[in-house]
């Protein structure tokens, strides 16, 4: 096997995030590795979203730095594709599937030109995918939660990048969406993708991610998830409101209870 | 009126025809850019820009001294746009949420207009400046270079929204998204608060101040209930928005005198509650004949559900 490469995808510098006069992260240092593909678990209100939101530039940072490939994000944001949680919008919006898919071309066309052909093909080939090819003319308002993530996810493929951020894309989908997102993930990461997932379910972190970051306002660990995925991290992550189920062959499964 | 007399007079009577066609345009272009207000949810933006154009209306006479439509126009212009970008701003800086900005400006704009318009008819050197009819708004004053100016700045606003169809779609539909694509939303969003700044003081004369936000929000609720494409919405938007404009200004013509812009903004309403109920797939008659069906299919494979 060669020889892994060091090269730092995503790295941030003493990121400090505060709505109004709250903490949401704290002074949080996080170097992530070209090709992994990484889970970002914690708590309710730990800043998870908020750590997506402020790579990408969507929330004002008080202090801290980030830098996408060793440069700032106005200069690499083609590489860079985002998934947002799809309650982010309004899905009885008029327009239709393959419409909403094209969209992850608007960047790469710029200003006042339209999506045509190649987009089209674009977003028909993400479609396909997904698994939602035969959706390609359908109302957005029309889709299951599920399907509505996977319409999600093939706008992001078509964006063609190099390090996707994806918030919480497991969050309330059916079985067949949840195979179809880890499925597309592995290739992804075959493909030497960097993948960054917010998500909320511990006990298939150890499955679905190779690498994970514990995050609590401030950064608790992030490494392997053999090294860092630990009852003591965990522990220290959920602030004790955590219980381990059965440990049967190896692996650790956890979930967080407790808080109202 | 008989229809042939009807038709004849919106061809060959200067003041129909002028008032037809004027109302025509600002229906046509406040309904078409309403569109996009009524699907981000802003529908009362209109309402608060209308209001906040009294004070800049008022403000324009009393500097100019000039009674010339385009001037004040442009004063509405600015003090609508100021007072949207106030609002925006209130909610970007503070936690005041959107709606109690919008309350608030509007109410503050509007007052100060009220108390600019009522020192303007108490001075005693100025003759009666008549800047009331903005308030409700008077179709039969307007002129034929009137509606020249209202098609110049109406065809511009919708040629702008033509131009940036797609990054208008994408600040509509997921403007997080737009931003990690690069696009400036920040920026779009005051473009697209300024074409409707331009839609509505397009109107203002005709309809006033009190009314014109209704224009801006019927036409596009009436036409959401037709399409499913943003593209149909938005033609059908327009296109119900000048039908209301006509109707209502062949309907203020005809024998009682009745006022024009209430009378558009009826004829708009009209038009909601008709797609309200006899749109197919959302219209309420739609809807309960589809249940009859389902229940009569249901008799007839098994038991009665009661």
């Amino acid at each position: 096997m060669l020889a892994t490469t060091t090269a730092t995808a995503i790295a941030i510098r003493d990121l400090t995030v505060a709505y109004h006069d709250r903490a949401v992260l704290w002074d949080v240092d996080l170097d992530i590795p070209a090709g992994v593909l990484m889970a970002i678990v914690g708590p309710n209100g730990a800043g998870k979203t908020t750590l997506i939101k402020a790579i990408l530039g969507l929330v004002p940072v008080v202090a801290g730095e980030v830098r996408i490939e060793g440069r700032p994000l106005a200069e690499v944001r083609r590489r860079v594709a985002y998934v947002p949680q799809r309650g982010s919008v309004d899905w009885d919006f008029p327009t239709s599937v393959l419409d909403v898919v094209m969209m992850g071309r608007y960047g790469a066309l710029g200003w006042i030109r339209r999506p045509g052909r190649r987009e089209r093909d674009a977003a028909l080939a993400a479609l396909e995918q997904v698994g939602m090819r035969d959706f390609a003319g359908r109302q957005i308002s029309q889709l299951s939660g599920g399907q509505q993530q996977r319409v999600f996810l093939a706008r992001a493929l078509v964006q063609d990048a190099a390090i996707y951020l994806m918030d919480e894309p497991f969050q309330g989908v059916d079985a067949t969406t949840e195979r179809t997102i880890v499925g597309l993930l592995r290739e992804l990461r075959s493909a030497g993708k960097t993948v960054v997932v917010v998500h909320h379910d511990l006990q298939t972190v150890p499955e679905y991610f190779d690498w994970v970051t514990l995050l609590n306002v401030r950064m608790i660990a992030s490494g392997p998830v053999d090294a860092v995925f630990t009852p003591e991290l965990l522990r220290r992550t959920y602030g004790g409101h955590i219980a381990f189920l059965g440990q049967d062959d190896g692996g650790l499964a956890a979930v967080a209870g407790g808080g109202a | 009126m008989a229809l042939p007399e009807l038709f004849h007079d919106l061809l060959f009577d200067y003041t129909l025809r002028t008032v037809a066609l004027g109302a025509a345009i600002l229906g046509c272009v406040s309904g078409t850019l309403g569109s996009y207000a009524v699907l981000r949810r802003q529908s009362l933006l209109g309402d608060a820009i209308s209001h906040a154009a009294l004070p800049g209306i008022a403000l324009a006479f009393l500097l100019t001294g000039s009674k010339a439509p385009l001037v004040l126009v442009l004063g509405a212009a600015a003090a609508g746009w100021l007072g949207t970008l106030l609002v925006m701003g209130v909610v970007r800086t503070t936690r005041v949420k959107f709606d109690s900005a919008l309350g608030i400006i509007l109410s503050v704009f509007f007052g100060v207009g009220l108390v600019l318009l009522t020192f303007i008819q108490k001075r005693p050197d100025a003759t009666q400046a008549g800047l009331d009819r903005f308030l409700f708004g008077q179709a039969a004053t307007l002129l034929a270079h009137d509606v020249v100016t209202m098609a110049a700045l109406g065809g511009l606003a919708l040629l702008t929204m033509l131009l940036f169809w797609k990054e208008l779609k994408l600040l509509s539909f997921d403007p997080e998204f737009g931003s990690t694509l690069g696009f400036p939303i920040r920026a779009l969003d005051v473009l697209l608060t300024t074409l409707l700044v331009v839609a509505i003081v397009v109107g203002l004369q005709t309809v006033g101040v009190v009314l014109m936000s209704a224009l801006v929000v019927a036409p596009a609720a009436a036409a959401r209930q037709w399409t499913n494409r943003l593209g149909v919405m938005v033609a059908l938007a327009g296109s119900f928005g000048a039908l209301a404009g006509v109707s209502g200004a062949v309907l203020s013509s005809s024998a009682a005198r009745l006022p024009t812009g209430p009378l558009i903004v009826l004829c708009a309403s009209a038009l909601v509650l008709l797609s309200l109920c006899l749109a197919p797939n959302r219209g309420i008659v739609w809807n309960a004949l589809r249940q009859r069906r389902n229940r009569r299919r249901l008799q007839v494979d098994g038991e009665a559900i009661p």
